[in-house]
């Protein structure tokens, strides 16, 4: 598989099913991994990073199930194609800054992917559609279990695996899930909401992960303690969260119908009516407007787009996917006018 | 303000709970350096004293005891001034700091999740001979271990129930 191969399909992750689809767009599980006596990559010198890189691509190499998997060298690859790995979710910021050393794996279907020498040695990542943790926490551990009869991984029977951070320290791992919550932004209650999820310790993270701004009523829920509790506890305390925001929204949503349909229609048939006719249009707006649309499919106001065209749109619209698709460097300016045109590609505005 | 103990001037102020009463402490930078090695010893809260004032610093170059990880070579300094652990043996090298720590992040400072190498191999990813998985037994002895350390004595009891009866049918 090569890079520009991604740019054809669209990640499994938002093809806008599963369970709660219309209201929960992902279910993510990362795990942390170091390798025993080795130096954590912010303390390793180069060489050491390049054979830890060399160590865990020769294990990968014989599991089966990275067999139609790519691996990526971070440092051979170009601005926007790491830009490009990152707004589709398979690697973070901090990643791209590269030095030699640091590596990346993703599987055909984008639902797996690991990180070698980030923060720690391996940060492994499987991406599900809609509310999935449970069968998500499947494939990420049985794939563990298999690294871990290759790699002697840094454990202690008392703390679990050692990360870099303390805060990792235990089970090492986050399960995060996406929402998408415009009606309870449109009604005033998400402030309400995310103060009740951060008093349960949990985070509430934006669009694209740590340190980012919620966009598109997007909002990222993860659990932030990882010591103390087992795997499969914290993945039920997660969903039970869920379920509840999920809740939550949906009666929101259910009183803007009964309450304020024709001011609700206006407002996403008007969103429908920019990006469909927009002849220059930023991230930012398209995002603010997509998000409606999304709200009018799930609700069934918009009949003739479905939701993984609106999911798959969040992607592409942004800048390294404009410019991978045109094949070549674009300006802000150029961007804005790519942007437009491939949404009244997708959005089927044929006629205008 | 004067220093509890001595008289001279009080630049440490710290706050104690003693037998659940409230006991504020105002200290000059000698006493509290005494006090501090005092506390370090008995319950390892140098780094709860550290984090009140720029006070950790002043007392490291003098008698604090350098903690150096032995595979890594990071210092417990260089930990908390970038808050990055260097490899996986420091978390023995600095136990007793990690210990509460970890307590104050997550709440908890034992591990319940997965263990590697308790999983049974599958056939064709046998497992690697020159690190074989660890055997339950010898997991299960480090786990009540380290329940004794941590004082969870209900899960020591219990862990040690399992260990007799794993031991009897080998």
């Amino acid at each position: 598989m090569e890079l520009d191969d991604l740019l054809k399909q669209p990640g499994e992750w938002l093809k806008g099913s599963g369970p709660y689809s219309n209201i929960v767009m992902s279910s993510r599980i990362r795990l942390a991994r170091n390798l025993e006596k080795a130096a954590f990559p912010n303390r390793a010198t180069r060489k050491a990073l390049v054979e830890i890189l060399e160590t865990v691509m020769a294990a990968i190499r014989t599991i089966d199930y990275f067999k139609s998997s790519t691996l990526f060298k971070v440092h051979e690859l170009d601005n926007i194609d790491k830009q490009f790995l990152i707004e589709r979710h398979l690697m973070s910021h901090e990643h791209a800054n590269s030095v030699e050393g640091k590596g990346l794996i993703v599987s055909a279907e984008e639902v797996l992917s690991v990180m070698v020498n980030e923060e720690d040695h391996l940060r492994i990542q499987v991406l599900q559609s809609g509310l999935n943790l449970q069968e998500t926490w499947n494939i990420i551990d049985t794939i563990d279990s298999k690294l871990s009869g290759k790699l002697k991984f840094a454990f202690l029977p008392g703390w679990g695996y050692l990360t870099a951070c303390p805060t990792n320290t235990g089970t090492a791992m986050r399960g995060s899930v996406m929402l998408h919550l415009p009606a309870l932004v449109m009604t005033k209650q998400i402030t309400k909401v995310l103060n009740a999820i951060a008093k349960l310790s949990f985070a509430t993270r934006g669009f694209y992960g740590e340190g980012t701004q919620s966009k598109g009523n997007f909002y990222q829920i993860s659990n932030q303690v990882s010591l103390g509790h087992s795997e499969e506890d914290i993945i039920h305390n997660i969903n039970g969260l869920i379920k509840q925001v999920v809740d939550q929204e949906e009666q929101a949503r259910q009183a803007l119908v009964v309450q304020n349909k024709a001011m609700l229609e206006d407002k996403i048939f008007r969103s429908l009516g920019v990006l469909i006719n927009a002849r220059i249009i930023s991230s930012q707006e398209t995002i603010e407007l997509l998000s409606m649309v999304r709200l009018g499919v799930d609700l069934d106001i918009v009949k003739d787009i479905d939701r993984k065209t609106i999911n798959e749109l969040f992607i592409m619209i942004q800048p390294a996917h404009l410019q991978k698709l045109e094949g070549k460097k674009l300006s802000s300016a150029a961007r804005d006018t790519k942007r437009a045109s491939l949404i009244r590609e997708r959005l089927g505005g044929s006629h205008v | 303000m004067k220093c509890d103990l001595c008289q001279k001037k009080a630049t440490v102020h710290l706050t104690e709970i003693i037998d659940h009463q409230i006991v504020e402490l105002h200290l000059c930078e000698d006493c509290a350096r005494e006090k501090s090695a005092q506390m370090e010893q008995q319950f390892g809260l140098a780094d709860l004293l550290a984090g009140l004032s720029d006070f950790g610093s002043q007392i490291k170059d003098q008698e604090k005891e350098k903690i150096v990880c032995p595979n890594c070579a990071m210092s417990y300094d260089d930990f908390k001034k970038f808050g990055r652990l260097g490899c996986g043996d420091c978390y023995t090298a600095f136990k007793t700091h990690l210990s509460v720590l970890l307590k104050k992040i997550h709440g908890a400072n034992y591990h319940h999740g997965k263990t590697p190498g308790l999983e049974t191999p599958s056939k064709n990813e046998g497992q690697n001979p020159q690190n074989p998985p660890q055997k339950p037994l010898d997991v299960l002895k480090a786990q009540l271990q380290n329940a004794i350390q941590e004082e969870n004595f209900e899960k020591a009891a219990g862990l040690r129930d399992k260990i007799r009866t794993l031991e009897k049918e080998v």
